[in-house]
């Protein structure tokens, strides 16, 4: 079986239990939900500061309930030893990394569609200008985040649970992906000029998904040896 | 084992060098023709900065150097240099702010370098958090090399996306130490410190090692089925993190 092959076998088991159960969706639209009114509270109602900092809301969103997916994607495998079951399957560890990655930035895909539509609303961002550069942020964005993820969502499966580890390493492992994102959004929604920079920001993105979906390949393993 | 001797010279090393960059600084340097007697500052904070980039680098060659040898002994060279690193690049960042305050009216500016060290900094804190959560010593190694490695691949992509979020290409920020021109007293002093710093990292990772090494060695006997036998035999296998508990 193919790398491709076991990671397609990954991916498709993690989005059927999400299909099944909605665990992660359940608890991440939700609290996407919960902070973007949170932040339109805290922010007042004044239209003009909401406009400008929908960018950055709408990136923070999506940073933070993603943290809630990823747990989830680990959860089910520490329940009724499924992770043991899966590390004595011949699968390649590797297939394992890039299935789960795979699958939540499927997840987080719908997630951000989901917000976008939720923050032109609440905050008056217009998507009109480019919407081939802000499909390409994020599109790039989630898969940087996805392989981060899927990568350190092995420690919320420790035994001493403490999850709070989790976004205290990913968060800022995941900054340059909240800085390109930010820019490449606000440069095609707020300011609608200078594409060019928003092709630098997304060329930034990709830079980083190879560095970590070629770090995770390599290293996901030594993760779960045990 | 070479031992206590060793430490303690180079420990006494490490404070003479110390007295001898706090003389270059506070005595031999002239004060700067802009910045006055601020600029007595920068023979600290400059060390400190280097110190961080040192430390963690030392600790993503530790991570590679444990995967692939599987030697106890590269990650507790990691774990020593990490908590070394973030004691030094926090002092770095307060040298930072307490210098920023009367040079540039404010303690905190969102200039690259400044915020690449303060995510530098929250990078290894969670590194440091990662340590502590694994049970097993082999696991906590092991997960903690990857974090290591990847927390310092990240940090180019961090320093050049927050570079352009400054503003797109634009050049590196002011510098502080325009090179050629410094007065060589100013160079001399800075080297100094540079010096002290170094050894005084080579002196707090012995200590550190020690205390690993220690740490590892009562781990072992509390958990070695051969209770009261030399340890010392577990240890040069490097297979004291392996040991499983057998009750």
């Amino acid at each position: 079986m193919t790398l491709v092959r076991q990671t397609f076998l990954m991916a498709r088991k993690d989005l059927r239990i999400e299909v099944r159960g909605r665990y992660a969706m359940g608890a991440a639209l939700p609290f996407a939900g919960t902070l973007l009114i949170a932040f339109g509270l805290s922010l007042g109602p004044g239209r003009t500061l909401l406009q400008q900092a929908a960018p950055g809301l709408l990136w923070l969103a999506v940073l933070f309930s993603s943290v809630l997916s990823f747990r989830q994607a680990y959860q089910s495998e520490g329940e009724d030893g499924a992770l043991e079951g899966l590390l004595l399957a011949p699968v390649d560890k590797a297939a394992v990394f890039l299935g789960k990655a795979v699958a939540v930035v499927l997840q987080l895909l719908v997630l951000e569609a989901i917000v976008i539509l939720l923050v032109a609303a609440l905050f008056g961002l217009s998507l009109g200008h480019q919407p081939a550069v802000l499909a390409g942020a994020f599109v790039l964005g989630t898969i940087g985040l996805g392989a981060v993820g899927s990568l350190f969502g092995v420690l919320n499966e420790s035994p001493r649970a403490r999850e709070s580890v989790f976004p205290l390493l990913v968060l800022p492992l995941a900054t340059p992906i909240l800085v390109a994102g930010v820019k490449a959004t606000s440069l095609v929604t707020v300011s609608q000029a200078a594409e060019r920079g928003a092709t630098s920001w997304l060329g930034l993105l990709v830079a980083f998904d190879l560095v970590f979906i070629a770090a995770g390949t390599l290293v996901f393993g030594y993760l779960l040896e045990d | 084992m070479t031992g206590r001797r060793g430490e303690h010279v180079l420990a006494w090393v490490a404070l003479a060098s110390l007295a001898a960059s706090a003389v270059m600084s506070l005595v031999v340097s002239p004060p700067d023709a802009s910045q006055g007697q601020l600029v007595r500052l920068m023979y600290i904070h400059v060390p400190a900065a280097w110190l961080a980039y040192l430390a963690f680098g030392v600790v993503f060659v530790a991570s590679i150097a444990y995967l692939t040898t599987k030697k106890t002994r590269w990650d507790r060279v990691a774990a020593a240099s990490a908590e070394v690193g973030v004691l030094f690049t926090a002092l770095a960042i307060v040298l930072g702010s307490l210098w920023g305050k009367p040079v540039w009216g404010t303690y905190w500016t969102w200039d690259p370098r400044l915020t690449t060290t303060a995510i530098l900094l929250l990078i290894y804190v969670g590194y440091l958090a990662v340590r502590r959560l694994p049970d097993s010593p082999a696991r906590r190694a092991r997960w903690a090399a990857v974090v290591g490695i990847v927390g310092f691949a990240d940090v180019p992509i961090v320093q050049l996306s927050v570079v352009w979020w400054r503003g797109l290409h634009q050049g590196a920020t002011i510098r502080l130490l325009a090179k050629p021109t410094i007065s060589p007293l100013m160079l001399a002093a800075l080297l100094t410190g540079v010096a002290a710093f170094t050894i005084t990292y080579v002196s707090l990772m012995t200590l550190r090692l020690r205390v690993g090494r220690l740490e590892d060695r009562a781990r072992a006997e509390a958990l070695s089925p051969r209770v009261g036998q030399p340890v010392e035999t577990l240890l040069s296998e490097g297979a004291v993190g392996e040991v499983p508990a057998r009750g």
